[in-house]
């Protein structure tokens, strides 16, 4: 690890987004629109108050892993990613130059959402705001992380976009967010268990609704955040000096 | 140090998915030299570039770099390599990119607009890389091989599709890359190129054909003409095998 090269590396990726407005507005707006679309959809500030919570750990999850397995395909294809292995870069120097990167941009995307369902849409967050942060945080780390890793499986956009369905829709529906966990089917019930977004939604809702930090919460976050580290370290696997 | 190698190459065997792309190639490459690699496209040159900066997986024999084993860590700092498919980050303006892989190297922050007026970029440097024309956005690739100070540079095919002015200042520069102490190993399919290169090694299907100086190429088959003395090597080569 080297800082230098890492923060370098951060700056070199945000200025990449610099040049790309239309991403980074999207990136901003898209999750603060979709919960003012569901604070409408549900027409009641209760029932939005009890699905937001989840959202804001879903959107970011979903967006990061998107944006992260194209930009690291693009980074395999377009030979950079080879240049910079016969440079003195280290794998998690790349990692998480990525990773504060994106980091600064999903905090953002969080605060801006989280900020407007508080302010307007009648979400009440009982606990603290910055907790609330910090999980959607360490969620928009875990689905960069996740993206990393799959990027390497595959070969085109068109088949990383594909990865989507497969590693990100099973956790959104299973997470809680639409049904109760224990009233799913207990198969789902028991695969959920295997699924760090459930924990991160339920660390979500309990922030939401009490401001007590127990250790179930406490759990859930260690739970999230390890998930993030594997991920990033199976990742980093799959960058190879070395290729075929 | 004068009569030390810069890159030796001991029977190097690469497979990519099935046939051998690289058989059997030897080779030593002298310092502060520029040695020309050619041959038609498809012949190994640049799976042969890769295995000496360290990044393909090679089936066996031996290739040292600077006297580590290729791909060494220490090694990384010390060769500059420009991809044939240019390898920049074409969102980012020619500048920003060179600043970016300088960090990554430990460059001084000048080398930047040293390699942009090198490589003849300098009306450019505040341009999008991917805005750019297929010969400035080779050159530009070819400024991030020049950062910080590299013992050996290993350029693929670096000046493809480039002005016949443009083309004749980077050769000037290779040269006095050399003098002042780096080895060059530049693939090329130009003769006229070839012949300004001090050793030429030329490749065909996988296989080393000649490995010899100019000159030496000429007079062996009584050509003047370096496609010619090729002509003649491929030929030879044939009735042997």
């Amino acid at each position: 690890m080297n800082a230098t090269i890492t923060w370098a590396t951060a700056r070199r990726v945000l200025t990449q987004l610099r040049h790309d407005p239309r991403t980074v507005a999207l990136m901003m707006l898209v999750p603060s629109l979709l919960m003012l679309l569901l604070r409408y959809m549900f027409n009641s500030e209760q029932a939005f108050s009890q699905a937001a919570p989840a959202l804001l750990g879903v959107f970011p999850f979903l967006i990061m892993f998107l944006i992260t397995s194209i930009t690291t395909l693009r980074e395999r294809t377009t030979a950079t990613l080879e240049r910079l292995m016969t440079m003195p870069l280290g794998k998690l120097d790349l990692l998480f130059g990525y990773a504060i990167a994106f980091g600064v941009l999903a905090t953002l995307q969080v605060a801006l959402a989280a900020g407007i369902s508080v302010a307007w849409l009648g979400l009440d967050v009982e606990g603290s705001m910055w907790l609330l942060l910090l999980i959607a945080v360490l969620d928009a780390l875990l689905g960069m992380a996740l993206g990393l890793f799959v990027s390497a499986f595959a070969r085109t956009e068109f088949q990383a976009i594909q990865f989507m369905p497969i590693f990100v829709l099973p956790q959104a529906l299973l997470c809680g967010l639409f049904v109760p966990r224990d009233q799913m089917g207990s198969v789902l019930d028991w695969l959920s268990n295997f699924m760090p977004l459930s924990y991160a939604v339920e660390a979500l809702n309990q922030v939401t609704s009490s401001a007590e930090v127990d250790g179930t919460l406490v759990r859930d976050l260690i739970i999230v955040g390890g998930c993030a580290i594997v991920a990033l370290m199976l990742g980093a696997a799959t960058l190879r000096r070395r290729t075929p | 140090m004068t009569n030390y190698s810069a890159v030796v190459v001991e029977g190097l065997r690469v497979r990519r998915g099935g046939p051998e792309v690289v058989q059997d190639v030897s080779f030593a490459v002298p310092t502060r030299t520029v040695t020309g690699l050619l041959g038609p496209s498809g012949c190994g040159k640049t799976t042969l570039m890769r295995a000496i900066v360290g990044v393909q997986i090679v089936a066996g024999g031996k290739v040292t770099v600077l006297g580590r084993p290729a791909g060494h860590p220490k090694l990384r700092d010390k060769i500059g390599y420009a991809t044939q498919n240019p390898a920049t980050y074409g969102d980012l303006t020619v500048r920003e990119s060179l600043r970016y892989f300088a960090s990554v190297l430990g460059a001084p922050a000048s080398d930047v607009d040293r390699v942009i007026s090198e490589v003849g970029l300098e009306p450019e440097a505040k341009q999008l890389v991917g805005r750019l024309s297929g010969g400035q956005h080779s050159r530009a690739s070819l400024a991030v091989a020049l950062l910080g100070s590299p013992e050996l540079l290993v350029l693929d095919e670096p000046t493809v599709g480039l002005d016949p002015v443009l083309r004749d200042e980077l050769w000037e520069l290779f040269w006095r890359l050399a003098d002042s102490g780096v080895t060059l190993l530049v693939s090329t399919h130009v003769m006229d190129e070839a012949a300004r290169c001090e050793r030429l090694l030329l490749m065909r299907e996988g296989r080393l054909l000649a490995d010899d100086t100019p000159a030496a190429l000429r007079t062996q088959s009584g050509s003047e003409d370096l496609e010619q003395a090729f002509l003649h090597l491929i030929r030879t080569s044939e009735v042997v095998a």
